[in-house]
């Protein structure tokens, strides 16, 4: 039998976070008392190698590899990108947090590594089960972070939720995933597209199958109904991870969407929207209206969180899907606002975990709405950070959070839903209240604690660039915009 | 004319200004940060001027155009441009803006330079709106000027500031967000958004109505009509002085010219037809709110309803679609820009001194501030609509296009000449006539040369705008006829 070795270099990122990760692995046990940071060093510059490695391989084509179970695209480079840059965000705001509680070991980098390892192989993925691998390779790792601090009941309590419900979504997933095997006979999400237009195909095993993908696909991004893990592990998690969490793994969820709803089952896409239309409407109005009754700012975040990605499927919905005569397929504009979406919420939602994690010290946890008070006397700096991104989640302009909501109702007016897009901006207005809310107590209110903030310069550094990516691409986002258009590979009408 | 982009200047350098007093911070050298806010004010003010001279008043076409691309995916453009209608608003913002840079020199205790930034920023963003020929331009200076207003009211506001704040932000907001819905219907209508574009866009009577509606929703709230007026007597009650003057002088105009350059020019055919509802809230406006502000005891709540009320009188002029009613609506919007500041300078003067808002906590002013009663009561009377003030002009046009439309609404638009009188004078007999009403009274200082200097410039304004109006009323003619023609040829 002949076994070609198949082609390694579209998946070399990949390749080279695996293997340092055991290099930390390994580091971590052999090093010395006074080499503490070495751990922390060599992840960030795994980060980075990543990156430099993704940019430097990306080009325009679309190579599949490993039989077809992998494939490296333009969406993948720019999804991974944005995924490297964020981890690496990450682990920088996490580190002084870590510290102080004890948590900085090498288990936390290591765990790190993987789950990006996870959501790279899931944004890669063209095959049902590279997907479902690079999904529980994430989830896995997030779990044990969940739990990392095991002295905190609260925070056990929430990675045996987490784990109990993601176990179910993913077993609602292969369910999904084995019904659509069962209909089409493959498991490559390419093939899959193609058997969609044989008229022997059983339609009807196919869409009971593709009930079961979405429910697991709306469960990992979370949202309504699906979406009751979200609160509590955002609130038990330590902060360090819900930064985690409330990140990265936006961008590998959105890139699962595209992949199993609009690569593998583009003429299904009248029965998805619909369901996803429902789940739009729903996450955005639950998210909005429940969030002002917490005074848990993690809390209100996940609330935030959940309206947020309701946002993001309205871009999902809105789009067409056109198949061209040559088999390609050209997706309308509203995909890529989606995208668009997903990576500002992803910087929105770092920058402002960010603060929350500025404002904890040795012992002191800043997570309830009074902790933010008076925050402009203390440092106006990064009251000013949040506040941008308070604003920004709010939907105010100049931020990059305006044109991401414009980019989507601009694509849900286009589809013809007028009435949605007037629904969506009214919740808006519902959680303008409590973004500002949170301005109000950080400027109108004197503060409780009036301790410096205590935080490493880089962490400074980054979160000031953070924020100021917040509002320069808010102010010039025709650059992002153009790259989620030709990652998705879309025209203009 | 010249290649410099006089309107970016307007926008941006009181902006950079103001990031840059935010930047010198609140430490030891706060003279520092307010001598740079001057200056950047100051500037910002001298770059409007050729606005005015350079300006073309037989052309009714927009003038100092700037086009660069922006969004090129929605096609959205950096598109500026001023014309007869938006240039004067331009010039009395950034006026305006100096006079609130001084007003607040040495009232300002708790972090002065983010005050003034707040206040630069502001003035930019709102040069920004009234120069801005792109629709999502136009919405994102709208919508982001309210983060500098919110914070002031909210910072240096009242006891009460926190709910005016809130109430302030989400009221505008809300009108705002179904505006940008019908603009991105507009957007998907007519494939661009140029707003002069939308102005020949061709709409049926349905999509007239709603998109009339959504704009209605957005602008009336601004101006703000009876009876989604509540938020305005909060938010200038709480806000500090500079808020209130800033807000009165340049915020309710946002209203009134999103009526004029969207409502009437691309739904023409809706707001003929929907004319008599807004006449009708206008009159409402000027008549009950004008009673209402008679039973004021608060001086701040009193100038704040006889602003809903002189409002009222522009929303009036707008929709008789006559070439008087509207020239004499701007020209009201102008003088209320300089009166309204200066009635709220005024308060503003008197409660740094008392920090007391309450009429009858005072009395015989007269007696300790000959000067200021003098200057007061010359604002009184432009307020009240005496002629040969600025106050007469506008409402003297406006109630003569009144009566020729109709002679009934004309009768009752031109009743806000005697309740104007009624309550701006009533008012300022209780505060500056009679004996004086108590001890702290009697302590009072007359006002400063800083005060004199700011109060003195609005009144030279005040009285040249109603002795000689013609360089106001010059400009507008072209751009207003061809409006006007525009409006009667209709879309259907």
């Amino acid at each position: 039998m002949n076994f070609p070795l198949p082609d390694f270099f579209p998946a070399s990122a990949e390749i080279f976070v695996l293997v340092m990760a055991c290099v930390v692995l390994l580091a971590d046990l052999f090093k010395s008392e006074r080499q503490g940071w070495l751990p922390y060093l060599l992840t960030l510059a795994t980060l980075a190698g990543a990156l430099a490695i993704q940019v430097g391989t990306a080009g325009a084509d679309t190579t599949l590899t490993f039989s077809g179970m992998f494939v490296d695209d333009r969406l993948s480079d720019v999804l991974k990108s944005c995924l490297y840059i964020t981890v690496f965000a990450v682990v920088v705001y996490s580190r002084d947090y870590l510290m102080a509680r004890g948590l900085e070991r090498g288990e936390y980098y290591l765990l790190v590594l993987f789950a990006t390892l996870g959501m790279q192989v899931m944004i890669s993925a063209n095959h049902f089960l590279t997907l479902y691998l690079g999904l529980e390779l994430l989830s896995l790792a997030i779990y044990a972070l969940v739990a990392l601090d095991r002295e905190s009941a609260r925070s056990t309590e929430a990675a045996m939720k987490y784990f109990v419900l993601g176990a179910l979504a993913s077993g609602l997933l292969l369910y999904g995933m084995s019904m659509i095997y069962g209909a089409t006979g493959t498991l490559e999400i390419s093939a899959i597209a193609r058997k969609l237009s044989d008229p022997a195909t059983n339609m009807d095993v196919l869409r009971f199958g593709l009930v079961f993908l979405v429910a697991g696909l709306a469960f990992k991004i979370g949202v309504v109904p699906f979406h009751m893990w979200i609160p509590d592990v955002y609130h038990g998690a330590p902060t360090a991870i819900t930064l985690l969490i409330g990140s990265a793994p936006k961008l590998a969820g959105f890139s699962m969407a595209i992949r199993l709803l609009v690569d593998g089952l583009p003429t299904l896409a009248v029965e998805w929207q619909q369901m996803l239309m429902m789940l739009a409407v729903l996450s955005i109005a639950l998210g909005n209206v429940v969030a002002i009754a917490q005074t848990n700012v993690k809390r209100m975040l996940a609330y935030s969180t959940i309206s947020h990605m309701g946002f993001m499927l309205l871009g999902l919905v809105s789009g067409v899907i056109e198949l061209r005569a040559s088999g390609d397929i050209q997706l309308s504009y509203a995909f890529g606002s989606a995208m668009f979406y997903t990576i500002a919420y992803v910087l929105m939602s770092a920058a402002a975990f960010g603060v929350l994690l500025l404002l904890t010290r040795a012992g002191v946890e800043a997570e309830t709405l009074d902790d933010l008070k008076g925050l402009n006397r203390r440092s106006p700096w990064f009251a000013a950070v949040l506040m941008m991104v308070m604003f920004s989640m709010a939907g105010i302009p100049f931020f990059i959070g305006f044109f991401a909501k414009l980019a989507v109702l601009q694509a849900v007016v286009a589809a013809g839903y007028l009435y949605t897009a007037v629904f969506a901006v009214m919740l808006s207005l519902i959680g303008a209240f409590f973004y500002l809310r949170v301005v109000k107590l950080m400027y109108f209110d004197e503060p409780l604690d009036t301790a410096p903030l205590v935080a490493s310069s880089e962490m400074r550094a980054l979160l000031s660039v953070n924020a100021l990516a917040i509002a320069v691409i808010g102010l010039m986002p025709q650059s992002l915009l153009t790259l989620c258009a030709t990652a998705l590979g879309q025209a203009m009408k | 004319m010249t290649d410099i982009p006089l309107l970016s200047l307007a926008i941006w350098l009181p902006i950079a200004g103001g990031l840059l007093v935010l930047a010198s911070g609140d430490g030891r050298n706060t003279a520092f940060s307010k001598l740079i806010a001057l200056v950047t004010a100051l500037f910002g003010f001298l770059v409007t001027i050729p606005l005015y001279t350079g300006f073309d008043a037989s052309s009714a076409s927009m003038q100092f155009v700037e086009l660069m691309p922006w969004v090129r995916d929605y096609n959205i453009n950096y598109h500026l441009g001023v014309d007869g209608i938006s240039m004067p608003f331009v010039i009395l913002n950034s006026f305006i803006t100096v006079l609130v840079v001084m007003a607040g020199w040495t009232v300002i205790e708790y972090k002065p330079s983010q005050y003034f930034a707040a206040f630069l920023i502001m003035s930019g963003l709102l040069n920004g709106i009234f120069s801005a020929l792109d629709g999502i331009l136009f919405y994102v200076f709208f919508e982001a000027s309210l983060i500098p207003l919110y914070l002031v009211i909210g910072v240096w506001g009242g006891k009460n500031r926190v709910y005016a704040a809130f109430k302030f932000f989400l009221y505008t907001l809300l009108g705002s967000l179904l505006m940008l819905v019908a603009l991105l219907y507009l957007f998907h209508k007519s494939g661009s958004f140029a707003i002069l574009d939308w102005h020949r866009e061709p709409l049926a009577m349905t999509a007239q109505s709603l998109i009339f509606w959504a704009f209605f929703a957005s602008f009336a709230v601004k101006v703000p009509m009876w009876p989604v007026h509540t938020w305005l007597p909060d938010a200038h009650v709480e806000a500090p002085t500079g808020g209130s003057a800033v807000l009165a002088a340049i915020g309710l105009k946002l209203g009134a010219y999103g009526f004029l350059r969207f409502s009437l020019p691309i739904v023409p055919d809706a707001a003929q037809h929907f004319a008599p509802v807004v006449i009708g809230l206008s009159l409402i406006a000027v008549i009950y709110i004008g009673l209402v502000a008679l039973a004021q005891t608060d001086m701040k709540k009193l100038v704040a309803y006889s602003s809903i009320s002189h409002m009222g009188f522009v929303t009036l002029g707008f929709f008789i679609f006559n070439p008087l009613g509207i020239e004499g609506a701007l020209v009201q919007m102008i003088s209320h820009g300089f009166v309204s500041a200066a009635m709220f300078l005024c308060i503003g003067v008197l409660y740094d001194r008392m920090h007391t808002r309450n009429i009858a906590d005072y009395g015989g002013v007269v007696n300790t501030m000959p000067k200021f009663a003098a200057l007061f009561l010359l604002f009184a009377m432009a307020n009240a609509g005496l002629p040969a003030t600025s106050g007469f002009v506008g409402e003297f046009m406006v109630a003569m296009g009144a009566i020729q439309f109709n002679f009934w609404t004309g009768f009752a638009a031109a009743t806000t000449l005697v309740l104007g009188a009624a309550y701006t004078l009533w008012m300022y007999k209780r505060v500056v006539f009679g004996d004086v009403a108590n001890s702290h009274v009697a302590e009072l200082d007359d006002i400063n040369s800083r005060e004199m200097l700011i109060l003195g410039v609005l009144a030279v304004c005040t009285l040249a705008m109603g002795i000689w109006p013609q360089p106001v009323t010059e400009i507008m003619h072209a751009t207003v006829n061809q409006l006007l023609d525009h409006v009667a040829a209709g879309k259907l």
